[in-house]
C-alpha cells in the first residue's frame, strides 16, 4: 500500500533546511512558496529517506482569487507519495518555475497547463502550446 | 568528393494507417535515418475536462468512455472510484469482483489490440489482427451481455454496477476463460520467435530504467524497462490484494519487451479472472448514491493500472452538483515524453514501430 506521507511532519523537516517555505500544511497537502519550490523539490528528490524519483502528474486549478498547481510526488523505492502545492496569486501574467530539469515527465504536462491555464513554466525548454493552436484566443480551463 | 547532402524534413500523419488515431510527427532525416522528431499533437482535442465542468458527477461517467475508447471499462472504474473516495461511497463486495472481472477482461482486449496493431506495424498488414480480433470478439460478446453496448460501455456506477451479472455470464466466462491459454499459446507460436518479431522489435526504440522513471512512464512501458511497478501490487485497490498473480517485467526496454510484457499480461489476467469466477459471492452490486450526487468539499485522486498504465483521476469539489475541476492523469499522453529519445537514431521505418510498441489511444492523449 502506497504510504502518503503526512504533509505536518514533512513540513517540519524543511523548515529546518529551507526555513519561511511553507505557506500551510494540512493533513493531505502541502502548500509551499512559489521562490523556494526548485529547492524543495531538488530536496524531495535527492534525500535518501523520501527519495521522490517519480512524478505522478502536475495539474493546476483556478480558484478565481488565485492558481493552484498540484504536484503529486511518488518514491517508487519507499513506496510513498506526497502531495505538494503552490499558489499563484497573480492573474495576468502567472509565472512560476519548471520542474522539467528535476522530472522530465513534467514536459508535457507543464504544456498543457501553459495551454489551458496560461501559466508559464520558467526554465521548460520547449514551452508552447500543445493541444490548442498558437493564436487560440484565451485559457480555456480559466474561470470566469 | 564527398556528396553534399541536406537533412530532409518529412511530416508523418495525422491521417496515417500506422499512427494509430491523428497523430503527427514532424521528422528530420539524414538518409534514412531519423535524426530528430517532433510529435504534433492535439488533432483529437476535444476539451472533456472543461466539458465535465459543465455536467454532473453521474452525467460524467458517459465523458470518460470516450477518453480511451479502446478502455471503456477501467476508464469509467477509474473515474467511479476517485468520486467514490471524494463522497465516501462504500462498494459491495459483489460488485469488486464484477469490477475486477471486467477491468482485467479490458486488459486483454486492449493488450490484443495493441499487439495485434503493434505486429501490424512490422508489416504483417491484417492476418495478426484477424486473430487478435477473434477472441476479442467473444469479450466484447461478454460485455454486450452486462452492459447492451459493445464500445462504450457506461457500466460502472458509483457505489458498484449499473446491472447484476446475468445468469448466462459466469458459465459464458468460464468457457471462454477456459478456452484462452490455448489461444495465447497459439499467438505465442506464431509470433515470440518469429524471425521478422525479433529482427525488427530486439534491441529497437530502448528505454531505460532510469528514463523510464524520470518521464513518469508507467504500464507496460514502464515494467518493459524492468521496473518492478503495478498499482495493483504497489497500491492495491479494488479487492486486487486477494488474487495471486505476478508482475512480468521485461529488462532490456526495447519494443519487443513492450510486446512480450503485454504477452505475460494477458496470462496474468486470465490467472486472476479464474480464481475472480470461483470467490465471486452473491449479494447486491450497488450501494444507492443521490441522482444529484453533491460531494463535500475537498478534492481527490484516485487511480488504477488501466492496461495503459497509471490512469488517475483529480477531482475538486465545491459542493456542487457539478465538479469544480476535472483532471485526467492519462497515461497515454506522459508515455510519451521520451518518444524523441526512443526513435532518434532509428531509422524511419523503425520510428513506427517504436511508436506502436508504446501503445497509446490518441483520443486519451488528446482528451
Amino acid at each position: 500500500m502506497t504510504l502518503v506521507l503526512s504533509a505536518p511532519e514533512v513540513a517540519t523537516k524543511l523548515e529546518s533546511h529551507f526555513p519561511d517555505s511553507i505557506v500551510e500544511s494540512r493533513e493531505e497537502s502541502l502548500v509551499v512558496k512559489s521562490e523556494s519550490l526548485l529547492d524543495i523539490a531538488s530536496f524531495l528528490k535527492a534525500a535518501p529517506e523520501y527519495d521522490f524519483n517519480y512524478l505522478t502528474h502536475i495539474t493546476a486549478i483556478d480558484y478565481n482569487s488565485y492558481f493552484e498547481v498540484v504536484y503529486q510526488l511518488t518514491s517508487t523505492v519507499h513506496n510513498n507519495s506526497l502531495v505538494m502545492k503552490v499558489r499563484i496569486d497573480e492573474r495576468n501574467n502567472p509565472v512560476m518555475p519548471s520542474m522539467v530539469n528535476l522530472w522530465r515527465g513534467a514536459d508535457f504536462q507543464e504544456r498543457e497547463i501553459y495551454d489551458l491555464f496560461g501559466i508559464e513554466f520558467e526554465g521548460h525548454p520547449n514551452l508552447k502550446r500543445i493541444f490548442l493552436w498558437e493564436g487560440f484566443p484565451g485559457y480555456p480551463l480559466r474561470k470566469g | 568528393m564527398p556528396i553534399k547532402t541536406e537533412p530532409f524534413i518529412i511530416n508523418m500523419g495525422p491521417q496515417h494507417p500506422s499512427t494509430h488515431g491523428v497523430f503527427r510527427m514532424r521528422v528530420t532525416l539524414d538518409g534514412e535515418v531519423v535524426t530528430d522528431i517532433e510529435p504534433v499533437i492535439g488533432y483529437l482535442h476535444r476539451g472533456i475536462e472543461k466539458l465535465a465542468e459543465g455536467r454532473t458527477y453521474k452525467q460524467d461517467i458517459p465523458l470518460c468512455d470516450r477518453l480511451d475508447y479502446v478502455c471503456s471499462m477501467t476508464n469509467d472504474l477509474a473515474y467511479c472510484m476517485t468520486v467514490e473516495k471524494l463522497a465516501g461511497v462504500l462498494v459491495p463486495e459483489r460488485a469488486e469482483y464484477i469490477r475486477v472481472i471486467m477491468a482485467e477482461l479490458q486488459r486483454i482486449v486492449n493488450h490484443l489490440i495493441a499487439v495485434g496493431a503493434f505486429i501490424n506495424d512490422l508489416g504483417a498488414f491484417v492476418t495478426p489482427f484477424m486473430y487478435m480480433f477473434r477472441e476479442r470478439e467473444k469479450i466484447v460478446d461478454l460485455f454486450e451481455m452486462v452492459s447492451g453496448q459493445r464500445l462504450l460501455y457506461n457500466y460502472m456506477r458509483f457505489g458498484g454496477v449499473s446491472h447484476d451479472l446475468p445468469e448466462e455470464f459466469l458459465p459464458a466466462l468460464k468457457k471462454f476463460i477456459d478456452k484462452m491459454p490455448g489461444f495465447i499459446e497459439e499467438y505465442d507460436q506464431l509470433l515470440a520467435e518469429n524471425e521478422i518479431v525479433l529482427a525488427r522489435a530486439k534491441g529497437v526504440g530502448i528505454l531505460s530504467r532510469d528514463l523510464a522513471l524520470d518521464i513518469s512512464a508507467s504500464g507496460p512501458v514502464l515494467r518493459a524497462s524492468g521496473v518492478d511497478w503495478d498499482i495493483r501490487k504497489a497500491d492495491p485497490y479494488s479487492i486486487y490484494d486477494s488474487f495471486a498473480f505476478d508482475i512480468p517485467t521485461g529488462n532490456a526496454g526495447d519494443s519487443y519487451d513492450r510486446y512480450w510484457v503485454r504477452m505475460q499480461e494477458i496470462r496474468q489476467s486470465v490467472r486472476i479472472i479464474k480464481q475472480a469466477i470461483k470467490q465471486v459471492p452473491a449479494g447486491k452490486v450497488c450501494t444507492p448514491v443521490p441522482l444529484r450526487l453533491r460531494p463535500p468539499a475537498g478534492e481527490a485522486y484516485a487511480r488504477i493500472e488501466s492496461p495503459k498504465g497509471e490512469l488517475g483521476f483529480y477531482l475538486v469539489s465545491d459542493n456542487s452538483p457539478k465538479p469544480y475541476r476535472f483532471h485526467i492523469r492519462a497515461p497515454s499522453l506522459i508515455n510519451l515524453t521520451a518518444l524523441r529519445d526512443m526513435i532518434v537514431g532509428w531509422k524511419l521505418a523503425d520510428a513506427i514501430i517504436i511508436f506502436g510498441s508504446i501503445d497509446v489511444t490518441m483520443a486519451e492523449v488528446d482528451r
